[in-house]
This record gives structure tokens, C-alpha cells and sequence, in this order.
């Protein structure tokens, strides 16, 4: 008890308080409600993934969080500040890769330093060793355009990793790389996020949107399905897998039960293997 | 090497057309006895375009100094307008409908009054070329500031970068293949700009050498003029058709 004390002491740092917010967008022909009465608290150090249907409000939940759009209600709560504005700290993976076409993949990953009034020669290191990470250090020199949607990708992780910040928001960075690189990123995810350190405090928050259920299961703690039109939430899971996970842990019973009870409330099928997964309803 | 070659397989369609046409064009003159005064030859404008007769290299500079003056003036105030205009909703306001209604005068009537005001010489010429030419910059200038992708905007937020850097890293950048489309058509409309100038009035520049071998029946020393101006008028394209290739390589990289 005393351990979950000191942690709720820690909350008030990158935890992400969501209180019945709703963001509807103002368009030419009328009002699209995007979200709705989504209640959601992220702990400081956890993995949270979404998933949900094309259009449910996935990417607008992330802009919400990052303080880029408006919420319409509900309140959002980062770092224990109340979200008005951009907020600072965080590392964005937009859902498209968003590089700057003029700029070499090297340029690109030092953006961040360079907006942010950083010397960008201080971080060359780092940005070699985060392209080297993800397999692109012979891409350095490269204009984005002579990269592939998956190399993009990686780029635009490379960059939201470049200044080390401890919130990470990331929509379906992942969503274009082939199957066995995007598990060995999921991995890489992982030791970025600091799954092996000692304890929550060392580790980011994620706040991860996906399309894959599997990749899902394998990375969070926690998934948050979410229904469409408006977007709220379905459910949420509590992934009990053990860590450090590996390539074993998806041949595991528990892996593809989880999936399952998941792919189950996505559809609405009715599924006849008991669930084993910890659901419960938005809190 | 290979690369030249095929580049020369490419232009020779071109080269081919325009040789032809000079054939046809020198054959018009000697064969059908077209006479000088109207129609001088090839070998013949060639020839006045290198006389002693008159000064060219004196002309050539005048005219050539007005035309990079037009476009230089054209192209820093054309950006500068754009500019503040895609900066501040404001100014953007107060000067748009001024701009459109400076658009709107028939700019080459203005000639005479510039004329009355900046007196004779090179600078009014310069000046006539700037007001036909800076339009189409700040045009674009302000739309390839603005046209931008919401992510693009939201990636400069995210990093709480002030708004000039976001200009300077992000947005001008992103403008760069629209103010140099409109400095293609700027440096041609220098060229007539500073034409028009001379016509008005000058004792110097091609435009003046056109005028006044019209009024002496010297065809072929008009036809030197034109051809004068027409590569003064080139190489200023060109330039720009590098600046281009250099500043904004992902724009034309289509190529390849
Ligand atoms: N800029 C916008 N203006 C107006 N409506 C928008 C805008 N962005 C999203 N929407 C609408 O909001 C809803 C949610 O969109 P959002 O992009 O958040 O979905 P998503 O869950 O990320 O979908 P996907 O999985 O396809 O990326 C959709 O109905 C969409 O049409
Ligand atoms: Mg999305």
C-alpha cells in the first residue's frame, strides 16, 4: 500500500487526467462529434494503448492530450496543469510521418532541437544513435522523399525521441512497416520506453494508437477501445502480461486470449471462450 | 557523359525546330526578295547585332541594369509584402485590397507619370519593371506561407517554437517553390517593364536603339536590339531556373 502511495505522489507528473471530454468539430457542413464523455486517467510511467475503428476519434484524442485542438468539454490535466495550450515535454508521432521535405532525415530528427532553441550540434549523437536504432543510419543524408512510407515513419519516431521527453504520444507509428520490422520496433519501443528499468518512475508515458490488436496486447498495460460516432470509450483492459515481454510472449495462451476478448468488444461477436482479461467499463 | 547525352537527345526536337525555322527564315528573305527594311535575314541581323555601327555593349548594360534592378526590387519587396501579409491577419487585411487595386492600373500607362516624378534615366525604367513584376510575388508569397498542412503547423506547436522560427524553418521553406514560380514570371516582366521605360522616354538601351532604328528605316539594327533583349531576358530566367534547382531541389527533384 505504501508503494501505491508514494506513485500517486509521482501522478502529478506525466499523468494524463481526462475528465468527460468531448471535442466536436466545427465544419462547413455542420458539427462532426469526434469525441464524447471520455473519462480516462493515465499513471505516470504506464502504456496505454487505443484502438477502435477507422474514425473514432483516436487521432483527435492524441491532439486533444497534446494541447493542439480545443476540447468542446471535459477538462484535460497533464503534468497536474490543466491543458489550454501546446503542451510542453512531449514527444508527437503524427499519424502521417509530417517530415519537412527539404531537410535530410538527419535534419529532420534535429528539428526538435532547433525549435526548440537547442543547440542542434549537441544533439548529432543522438540523433545518429536513434536512426541507427531504427535501422536507418545509412539514411542520414537522405531526402524524405527517397524513403519509403515505413522509413518515413521511422524518421518521425526518431525525431519525437530526439529530446528524450518524458510523455510520448503516438498514432499508428507503426501503422506502415512490414510485420517483422514492426515487431522488432515494438521491441525497440519497449527498451525506449524503459520497460527493463527498475520501476514506473523511470519509465515514459505512452499514450499509443494502434490498429493492431496484437501489437496492442503486446506493448501495453493498458487498451482503451474506443466505438465511433461519436467516439467513446468501450472498454478497457488491464493487460496482466508479464515483463519484460519478448517473441515468446505472443505464442503464449494469455497473449491470444487478450486478443481475442478484444477483437470480440471491437466487433460485438459473441464470443463462447470465458474472458479472462480484467474489463471493466470507463471508470 | 551518358547523362549529357541523353540530355542532348532530349533538346534536339527543339534544336532541330528552331534551326529549321531559321533556314526558312533566311530562305523568305533571299528567295522571295523580301526586302530589308521589312523582313531583314538572319545573316543579316547577325551581323547588326555585332556592328560598330552603335554602341551595344553600352546599350546592353543600361537595359541589362534596369531589368536585374526591375527584378531585384520586384522580388525583395514582392517577399517582404508577402511576407508581413501571411504574418499578420491584420496587415494582411489593410493591404490586400490595396495591392489588388495597384494590380488593377494598366502598370504600363503609369510609365509617363514615373517618368515625371523619377525624371530620365534608368531608375524610372527599373521601377516600371519592379510594379509590373512584384505582384505575382507577393502573391504567392503569402499563399505558400499559408497553404501548409495542419500537421506541419501543429509540428512547430508542438516543440513551442515562436512564430518567427516556424516562418524561418518551416513555412518560408515550404514557400520557396511558389515565390520561385512568380520570379520566373517576375524576370520576364522585368524585361518589359524596362522596355516599356525606354520607349517613353531615353537617350540609352535597346529599347531606345528600337525606337530610334525605327525611325531610320534600320530594320535589321531593331532585330539586333530584340534579339539582345530576348537573351538578356533568358539568361535572367535561367538564373532564376538555378536559384531554383538550388533553393528548392525537392520541388523539381520530380526529375528523379
Ligand atoms: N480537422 C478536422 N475537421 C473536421 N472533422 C475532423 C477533423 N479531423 C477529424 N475529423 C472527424 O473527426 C472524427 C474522428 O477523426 P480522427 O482522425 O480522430 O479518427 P481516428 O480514430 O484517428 O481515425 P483513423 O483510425 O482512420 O486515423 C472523424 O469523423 C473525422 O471525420
Ligand atoms: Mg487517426
Amino acid at each position: 500500500m505504501t508503494g501505491r502511495a508514494k506513485m500517486d505522489m509521482r501522478l502529478a507528473r506525466q499523468s494524463i487526467e481526462l475528465d468527460r471530454v468531448g471535442m466536436t468539430y466545427e465544419t462547413g457542413s455542420g458539427p462532426v462529434e469526434a469525441l464524447r464523455d471520455i473519462t480516462l486517467s493515465v499513471r505516470e510511467g504506464e502504456f496505454v494503448s487505443l484502438v477502435g475503428p477507422s474514425g473514432c476519434g483516436k487521432s483527435t484524442l492524441l491532439r486533444v492530450v497534446a494541447g493542439l485542438r480545443p476540447m468542446t468539454s471535459g477538462s484535460v490535466v497533464v503534468d497536474g496543469a490543466p491543458v489550454v495550450r501546446p503542451i510542453p515535454k512531449v514527444g508527437m508521432v503524427f499519424q502521417a510521418a509530417v517530415l519537412l521535405k527539404w531537410r535530410t532525415v538527419l535534419d529532420n530528427v534535429l528539428l526538435p532541437a532547433e525549435l526548440a532553441g537547442l543547440r542542434p550540434a549537441r544533439y548529432r549523437e543522438r540523433a545518429h544513435e536513434l536512426l541507427k536504432l531504427t535501422g536507418l543510419e545509412d539514411f542520414a543524408g537522405k531526402r524524405p522523399s527517397e524513403l519509403s512510407g515505413g522509413m518515413q515513419q521511422r524518421v518521425s519516431l526518431c525525431r519525437a525521441l530526439l529530446l528524450d521527453p518524458p510523455l510520448l504520444l503516438m498514432d499508428e507509428p507503426f501503422g506502415a512497416l512490414d510485420a517483422m520490422t514492426r515487431d522488432e520496433m515494438n521491441l525497440e519501443l519497449l527498451r525506449v520506453w524503459g520497460e527493463a528499468g527498475a520501476g514506473a518512475g523511470e519509465r515514459k508515458t505512452i499514450l499509443f494508437v494502434t490498429h493492431s490488436i496484437p501489437e496492442a496486447v503486446f506493448l501495453s498495460d493498458r487498451i482503451v477501445v474506443m466505438s465511433p460516432r461519436p467516439g467513446r470509450i468501450a472498454g478497457i483492459f488491464d493487460v496482466a502480461l508479464p515483463r519484460p515481454r519478448t517473441v515468446e510472449t505472443r505464442a503464449t495462451a494469455e497473449f491470444g486470449q487478450y486478443s481475442l476478448d478484444i477483437y470480440d468488444l471491437l466487433t460485438g461477436r459473441q464470443s463462447n471462450t470465458p474472458a479472462m482479461a480484467g474489463r471493466r467499463a470507463p471508470a | 557523359m551518358k547523362k549529357l547525352g541523353r540530355k542532348f537527345l532530349e533538346t534536339l526536337p527543339a534544336i532541330l525546330l528552331f534551326a529549321g525555322l531559321i533556314v526558312v527564315w533566311e530562305l523568305a528573305t533571299t528567295v522571295f526578295g523580301v526586302r530589308e527594311y521589312l523582313l531583314p535575314g538572319p545573316a543579316t541581323v547577325l551581323e547588326a547585332m555585332f556592328s560598330g555601327e552603335i554602341n551595344w555593349a553600352g546599350h546592353i548594360w543600361v537595359t541589362g541594369l534596369a531589368i536585374f534592378g526591375a527584378f531585384i526590387i520586384a522580388a525583395v519587396s514582392g517577399v517582404l509584402l508577402g511576407t508581413l501579409i501571411a504574418w499578420s491577419s491584420v496587415l494582411g487585411r489593410a493591404l490586400m485590397p490595396f495591392l489588388v487595386f495597384v494590380n488593377t492600373l494598366p502598370k504600363v500607362a503609369v510609365a509617363p507619370l514615373f517618368l515625371l516624378w523619377l525624371g530620365y534615366g534608368i531608375v524610372p525604367n527599373m521601377m516600371i519593371g519592379a510594379l509590373i513584376g512584384f505582384f505575382p510575388v507577393v502573391i504567392n508569397t503569402a499563399v505558400g506561407l499559408s497553404q501548409i498542412d495542419d500537421d506541419m503547423v501543429d509540428l512547430g506547436r508542438v516543440f513551442n517554437a515562436p512564430k518567427w522560427k516556424v516562418f524561418a524553418k518551416i513555412r518560408i521553406p515550404n514557400a520557396y517553390p511558389y515565390i520561385l514560380s512568380a520570379l520566373k514570371v517576375t524576370a520576364t516582366a522585368a524585361v518589359v517593364g524596362a522596355i516599356v521605360g525606354e520607349f517613353v522616354a531615353s537617350q540609352n538601351g535597346l529599347g531606345y536603339v528600337i525606337i530610334t532604328s525605327q525611325s531610320s528605316m534600320n530594320t535589321p539594327l531593331a532585330f539586333g536590339a530584340l534579339i539582345w533583349i530576348s537573351i538578356l531576358g533568358l539568361v535572367l530566367f535561367g538564373a532564376v531556373a538555378v536559384l531554383s534547382r538550388v533553393l528548392a531541389p525537392w520541388a523539381e527533384g520530380r526529375e528523379q
